[in-house]
């Protein structure tokens, strides 16, 4: 819990997962071959940001959890003893 | 001579996006702290190889792959089918998620092959550039970037696919719902 502070630095940083090409760009794959192949409306670029912001969100919290539980003593122990050690 | 105290607090900064790194790999907290723990005491140990002004985090991620590469190809004779056993330890241990919320998007991420699996996080979590990943996964930075946009429409799929039963046949209100649940 000491190391809280610190800790906080990895968790701002600013992701690149949205201003990536949008969907449209399609790499080979069976993706496109398991959409359905009639949708009754073609809203698709606008669902495309939309599932893909959502994506990013979730992604981020489920990372986050783990980054919020910050530094483990036995971790910070370890690092602190490795650190006082003479290095060669 | 001792380790300099700031590039220490650096290392100790970067511990907790590796350890969510490190569970994202090993789906399991227990194996995942081994690995961090291993990563540390390879990092400090060769600390000189380290330059001071560069990526620490991208320097440390690196080692805990590697380790992580390894020590799966050792473990790869024992084991097959590791995805499948990735989703299998995610279901194990649902204290990891504590929210409802995140169980479908959970299990579709379990479903994507490890390689795409890793880009997206490293790109879309920990927040690295394609090129910090790519020199992260040693490989080529168009490769990240088919790996992540692969990543993501296969989580868009799985994500409006799976909420077919549970909503109705509208596409764009299912994949909406999918996404959203909670305005």
């Amino acid at each position: 819990m000491r190391e809280r502070g610190k800790d906080d630095v990895m968790k701002h940083r600013r992701t690149s997962l949205e201003p990536v090409e949008p969907v449209t760009e399609k790499p080979e794959s069976e993706d496109s071959m398991t959409r359905p192949a009639t949708s009754p409306h073609k809203p698709e670029a606008r669902l495309g940001r939309e599932v893909q912001a959502r994506i990013g969100q979730q992604l981020r919290a489920l990372y986050n959890d783990v980054v919020d539980q910050g530094v483990p003593e036995h971790i910070a122990d370890l690092v602190r003893r490795l650190s006082d050690q003479d290095q060669d | 001579m001792k380790l300099d105290p700031a590039i220490r607090d650096q290392v100790l900064a970067t511990v907790p996006s590796l350890r969510a790194f490190a569970i994202s790999l090993c789906g399991n907290i227990d194996r995942a702290d081994d690995l961090v723990q291993e990563t540390l005491l390879r990092a400090l140990a060769h600390i000189d190889s380290f330059q001071p002004g560069t990526n620490m985090p991208a320097w440390l991620f690196t080692i805990l792959r590697n380790l992580f590469r390894s020590e799966y190809r050792k473990r790869r004779r024992e084991v097959e089918d590791a995805d499948g056993r990735y989703a299998e330890t995610l279901k194990s241990h649902p204290e990891q998620t504590g929210r409802v919320e995140f169980e479908e998007f959970r299990t579709a991420l379990a479903k994507l092959p490890s390689d795409q699996r890793e880009a997206l996080i490293l790109v879309g979590a920990s927040g690295f550039s394609y090129d910090d990943a790519a020199a992260i996964c040693g490989c080529a930075v168009g490769t990240i970037k088919s790996r992540v946009n692969r990543a993501r429409t296969r989580l868009a799929d799985l994500l409006a696919i799976d909420s077919v039963d549970d909503f109705g046949p509208d596409r764009a209100t299912r994949a909406v719902l999918a996404g959203g649940g909670r305005n």
